[in-house]
């Protein structure tokens, strides 16, 4: 198994407020935005990140969003490029660039670097991007997947035809191909990550990348699963768990008392559900019409209609204090879903193995405490995971076959010898959570 | 004169193998409409005003929501290609013309390829030339319904406003706006609403009568661009209603059929 650790790199600094009259932290002004601060964050960024290599992660993992607060990482490569040099043994996963934002060959070229400077530690991921992303470099969402499509086509025969060649597709026109960089030792392992999307589990299972689930519902990746399972069966090899990943929040501390207090520096500004409103969301042209028709309904909804939970029907007085009351209210609820698991390692685990067991993915990352959390807390929490969580996660890994993406190939398994496939997720564990 | 009986028969037309839906209506010398950016309003007063002396017949267009996508389309012109070929086609060269908003646009585009396309053109609102002051409302930041609001200079002093898209008040309804902007999006993203050669192209239009009509409040495309238009063709008027946003069809129902009747007389 595969582990690696993940945070937003988040801005610490806008007043809360802001970003709740905002209903949004994409949106809010770069006023807020000082950067002696930001200089101070990134570095302490990178001093947790070193340190999750010290403790033990196989990786960190690393995203990209542009034009707020809720993530630093405008510019992941730039980060990744950094990780490369000052690390020494974890892998480096983007989850993901977005191709539809990027110019193709030029990324082709950053990430090839970054793999050979870390002398093969890259792990690349694909993304089409937030809505807002497509907003915020001016991407026409309309040409979105044509451009996700092509951009990634481009760039496998960028890292492995030799040049100059000449290019012209749709989106994208090249008259000399010839990058003077190549990925270390061929295309780099690949995952994709995802929330629900089914049409994104097909494609991922017809490229043979491993498919991340960002902390979707256990019921709802078991579905998925399946389906990327099916898929694989019908173009006739059987999914493993190297095929696998899954997204958990798992924020420890000392004790409970303090691992629930800081627990809840994820839900400052409103949270994950408060990253860009509907509209930037999901940008005209962005989705497919069965999204679009999904999105009619949101737009039909009074409360979404009127901006936010706690505001007024006319959209115009936001009650901070009454949206951040309802914002806490959800705390216990995310708990008791599974969304976020708050706790000592030794009330998280079981709760681990739960997910082990029922998933069997070979990649497990952990979303690290992050948000208005200090340093010394982030690093506290850093050490109680490498040295009371990952021991334990890698014997039961061993004691649940659960190999990662470097240890099989995606793709290389063979179905059974009577054509059906083995099943990839153990049911059992759901009836007993 | 209001015609609150006028038959609207919708028909479809095979173009470069795609269907494009297509609504015709009353009798008389023909009007070619141009829907604007959120797509066909649906059926309102001043077309039945119209349609009691006139055939008027409504495009809609490619990707918005009723005809379906064309995939080679990505801008104003290819539309604009697209359509001189469809009224060759339906034997409508030489008819007259009305384009609203982004459809004012395409009919300019047009214009600017062939003066005698139409006999007379008016174009209410029109996207497609940068405004020399103020800025195009982007039609990306807001749900639909926000921007439909903006559109009129007084909700209150409008009566049709809530005929507009058919209401807007169910989740189907409120798709095809959606779906209108995506088709927006897919023609018009970058540079937004405006192609910066047609000002020049204009230039080249000889002789054919053209009417702009603005809402001097007009929140959507600012007046400004209406003055442009009027300097980029020289055989075009300026008309500005005042009180009036950048819906003078419905803000000002019988004074915009009676500057129809006075421009395409």
């Amino acid at each position: 198994m595969h582990i690696s650790n993940f945070t937003e790199r988040p801005y610490i600094g806008v007043p809360e407020d802001e970003i709740i009259m905002n209903d949004s932290f994409f949106g809010v002004s770069n006023k807020f935005m000082d950067p002696k601060i930001a200089a101070e964050l990134h570095n302490r960024y990178f001093d947790e990140k070193l340190f999750m290599e010290e403790v033990g992660f196989d990786g960190v993992m690393l995203n990209e969003h542009h034009g707020t607060p809720f993530c630093m990482g405008s510019v992941m490569n730039v980060e990744a490029a950094i990780l490369a040099r000052i690390t020494k043994k974890m892998k480096i996963a983007l989850m993901g660039n977005p191709l539809p934002v990027a110019d193709p060959l030029r990324l082709a070229e950053e990430l090839a670097e970054i793999d050979m400077i870390s002398r093969g530690r890259l792990i690349s991921g694909w993304v089409r991007g937030a809505g807002s992303e497509q907003l915020a470099n001016n991407i026409n969402p309309a040409h979105n997947r044509e451009r996700f499509n092509e951009a990634h086509d481009f760039i496998q025969q960028a890292w492995t035809k030799d040049g100059p060649w000449r290019y012209e597709g749709n989106h994208y026109h090249y008259r000399h191909v010839n990058p003077w960089a190549k990925p270390y030792d061929g295309v780099p392992e690949c995952w994709i990550p995802g929330l629900v999307s089914p049409e994104t589990v097909v494609w991922t299972a017809q490229q043979k990348y491993t498919y991340l689930a960002l902390g979707t519902f256990l019921d709802a990746s078991v579905e998925l699963w399946n389906l990327y399972a099916d898929n694989a069966a019908e173009a006739g090899w059987q999914a493993g768990p190297e095929c696998f990943g899954y997204l958990q929040r798992v924020f420890v501390a000392d004790t409970e008392e303090i691992a629930q207090e800081i627990g809840k520096a994820w839900l400052h500004g409103g949270g994950q559900s408060k990253f860009a409103r509907p509209e930037w969301m999901f940008p005209p042209g962005y989705n497919t019409k069965a999204a679009n028709q999904r999105l009619a309904r949101i737009f039909m909804d009074p409360e979404h209609n009127a901006i936010m939970p706690g505001t007024d029907a006319a959209g115009g007085n936001i009650h901070v204090e009454e949206a951040r009351r309802r914002t806490m209210e959800t705390y216990e609820p995310l708990q008791e879903l599974g969304q976020i698991m708050v706790g000592t390692p030794k009330t998280v685990l079981p709760r681990i193995r739960n997910i082990m067991e029922t998933l069997r993915p070979g990649v497990f990352v952990i979303f690290q405490i992050e948000g208005p959390v200090s340093h010394e807390m982030s690093m506290r929490s850093i050490e109680l995971l490498g040295k009371e969580v990952l021991p334990q996660m890698r014997e039961w890994a061993k004691e649940l076959d659960l190999p990662g993406p470097d240890e099989v190939k995606p793709g290389s398994r063979k179905l059974p010898a009577n054509g059906i496939r083995d099943a990839v997720v153990n049911l059992s564990s759901v009836a007993a959570q | 004169m209001a015609n609150t009986s006028t038959k609207w028969k919708e028909e479809t037309v095979s173009i470069d193998g795609s269907e494009l839906s297509i609504v015709r209506g009353g009798e008389g010398k023909p009007i070619v409409i141009f829907h604007g950016e959120l797509g066909d309003p649906g059926r309102l007063g001043w077309q039945s005003d119209l349609a009691s002396s006139r055939e008027l017949i409504f495009v809609r267009h490619p990707g918005f929501g009723i005809s379906p996508n064309i995939k080679w389309l990505k801008s104003i012109r290819d539309l604009a290609g697209l359509y001189a070929q469809l009224l060759r086609q339906m034997g409508l060269e030489g008819a007259d013309v009305i384009g609203f908003s982004l459809g004012g646009w395409i009919a300019a585009e047009m214009a600017a390829a062939n003066d005698s396309i139409f006999g007379k053109m008016v174009l209410v609102a029109p996207a497609g030339i940068k405004p020399p002051e103020g800025e195009i409302r982007d039609l990306f930041v807001d749900p639909p319904i926000k921007y439909v609001a903006a559109s009129v200079n007084d909700v209150g002093k409008t009566p049709e406003f809530d005929n507009l898209y058919g209401g807007a008040t169910t989740p189907e309804q409120i798709e095809l706006l959606v779906d209108a902007q995506a088709g927006t999006a897919n023609l018009a993203w970058q540079p937004y609403m405006f192609n910066p050669s047609l000002p020049h192209l204009l230039k080249g239009v000889n002789g054919l009568q053209t009417t702009v009509i603005w809402g001097r409040e007009d929140a959507i495309i600012p007046l400004s661009a209406g003055t442009a238009y009027e300097a980029a063709i020289a055989s075009a008027k300026l008309v500005v209603f005042d009180d009036c946003g950048h819906y003078p069809e419905v803000e000002q129902r019988e004074a915009f059929v009676d500057q129809i009747n006075s421009s395409l007389a």
